[in-house]
């Protein structure tokens, strides 16, 4: 029972920091049409830029600072960068992209160095908020749970409710339309790869602390967005949301689960002294994201919500 | 309308030409607008009458001179475009077909602050077919509603010349009669049109001059009347 609480806990939090960056990369998707490779790079920068912020002046104007100065930095490689590539097709955006990524990742190697950098959680928060089954619970993960759910919120107000949500989303579909409306276009995409950028900043500021703020980390995070953003249907944010949660809680539940193969497929006749049988549940669960790609792209290449296929 | 009192044309197309790759595709086309008036761009398909639509909107790149209100527009954003008072309706009706027909109505006002003589609940009151609809979603519109939608979207900018591009494509008799009413009335409340329209029936009875388009360029201009006696310009630019 304790297990399962905890594994539920863990994986809503750790589902909605993936909700947090895969929201921003879906929408970027379905403005660009082509996956955003340095997406996760954004979220590294912002985890260190919340490293330096915090370390001149607080983790709390880090985490409102971070976030809109990545979002500025999304902005200007929209203006300068992406909108220059697009004209040369999808292929051209995606290896723009591509090369972005290291760009970031050698630019943060040579500010920060080549090692994990001392980010940690704030003092402030630093504490077990409670106490459950005999452990007890740190408050900052229920800080992050609660970023992230008023982000979410958020963001489903801002697209769903408003009128400028409206234009975003109509933009995305049509933009030659919502242009001759006499909306400025070019504007609205920037606008919107800023703010996916700065989501993605934000999910660094109160991930990069949580997990740890090095190098790889980006690395670490891009494949797994990856996966979310294609099972959950490209440019579907609903999708997003659903296989954010779910890659989390599988991940989360299956690190927790002290089983091995031969635990589960013992009635078929797997011994737990043969080599497979000794695999455990635990050590697969870095690969079962992946595995859920590879599924859904043989059984259903829309995704779980999408409506094109990959 | 008298054009005296304003002489100068809303738009002029002046030895306007554009391209799809290699193939050339306008080939010096001149037309002029003037303030008030509409126009039915008549031809048969693929002779260029959606491409100069394209071309004054910028969604195809304009070779040759776009003046609209006196202002060269050629190769502006077309937001900019639109927001000079130039509303266009493309063929493809692109509704929002997940947003409320009301939502897709709101898509249309260019600033919330400085609203145009249409609002939305007139709008919804004009068109009983959409008022019926306002909260529904406009992915469960028929044909002509989605057509009638579109127009009615752009109207919400205010434009003071609307090009309307094939707006009674694939629809049935009887709602094509209703959008050419609907056409009318917006002729009738001031907004000069220029109608890329294949249907003659429907074209000469609202236009006030009529140019028929061939290889790429203008081959006849003259008024319905006038039309009306050119039996050599049906034969050989629109039978088919």
């Amino acid at each position: 029972m304790e297990t399962l609480v905890f594994a539920l806990l863990n994986g809503a939090i750790y589902g909605l920091l993936l909700f947090m960056l895969s929201s921003g990369l879906t929408l970027i998707f379905s403005m660009m049409g082509v996956l955003n490779f340095a997406h996760a790079s954004f979220y590294m920068l912002g985890a260190y830029l919340a490293f330096t912020i915090t370390e001149g002046t607080s983790f709390w104007i880090a985490l409102f600072l971070a976030p809109v100065l990545v979002g500025g930095v999304g902005m200007l490689v929209e203006r300068y960068g992406l909108r220059k590539v697009h004209a040369q097709g999808h292929v051209a955006e995606l290896l723009f992209t591509f090369g972005l990524a290291y760009l970031i990742d050698e630019l943060v190697k040579i500010f920060w160095g080549r090692t994990a950098v001392n980010y940690r959680v704030p003092e402030i928060l630093d504490f077990p908020l409670f106490t459950l089954y005999g452990a007890q619970y740190p408050a900052y993960r229920i800080f992050i749970l609660f970023v992230a759910a008023f982000m979410l919120v958020a963001l489903w107000y801002l697209l769903k409710k408003t009128r400028a949500g409206l234009i975003i989303q109509a933009a995305l579909s049509h933009p030659h339309m919502v242009g001759s409306l006499g909306h400025n276009v070019p504007l609205i995409f920037m606008t919107v790869f800023g703010a996916g950028c700065a989501l993605a900043g934000l999910a660094g500021v109160i991930g990069g602390n949580y997990f740890v703020t090095d190098p790889a980390m980006a690395v670490q995070m891009g494949p797994i967005v990856f996966v979310v953003v294609v099972v959950g249907g490209l440019g579907s944010l609903e999708g997003a949301f659903i296989a954010a949660m779910l890659i989390g809680l599988l991940q989360t539940s299956a690190i927790s689960i002290n089983a091995s193969l031969a635990d589960i497929f013992g009635f078929i006749g797997l011994g737990a002294d043969t080599e497979l049988g000794e695999i455990t549940i635990a050590s697969m669960a870095p690969m079962l994201p992946f595995l859920l790609l590879v599924l859904i792209l043989m059984i259903r290449p829309r995704g779980l919500m999408g409506d094109r296929e990959v | 309308m008298s054009l005296d009192a304003n002489p100068e044309p809303m738009l002029q197309l002046t030895d306007l030409h554009a391209y799809y790759g290699k193939s050339h595709v306008l080939n010096g086309v001149n037309l002029e607008i003037m303030p008030g008036e509409v126009i039915a761009l008549l031809g048969r398909n693929g002779v260029g009458r959606s491409t100069t639509a394209k071309a004054i909107m910028g969604e195809v790149v304009p070779v040759g001179s776009v003046r609209f209100k006196g202002q060269e527009i050629g190769g502006m954003a077309n937001h900019r475009i639109a927001r000079l008072g130039l509303g266009y309706v493309p063929e493809s009706r692109d509704i929002f077909p997940t947003m409320t027909v009301r939502q897709n109505l709101m898509l249309g006002i260019k600033n919330m602050r400085r609203p145009g003589k249409w609002t939305i609940d007139q709008m919804l009151e004009m068109f009983p077919n959409l008022g019926r609809r306002a909260d529904n979603a406009a992915g469960v519109l028929s044909g002509g509603e989605k057509q009638m939608l579109t127009m009615c979207r752009t109207l919400m900018g205010d434009p003071e010349l609307i090009i309307i591009d094939e707006p009674t494509e694939g629809l049935a008799p009887l709602i094509v009669q209703q959008v050419g009413e609907m056409i009318a009335e917006i002729a009738k409340a001031g907004v000069s049109i220029l109608l890329v329209e294949q249907k003659l029936s429907i074209a000469l009875k609202i236009a006030d001059r009529v140019y028929v388009m061939g290889h790429g360029e203008i081959v006849y201009g003259g008024t319905p009347a006038d039309f009306a006696t050119r039996e050599d310009i049906r034969k050989e630019w629109l039978e088919v």
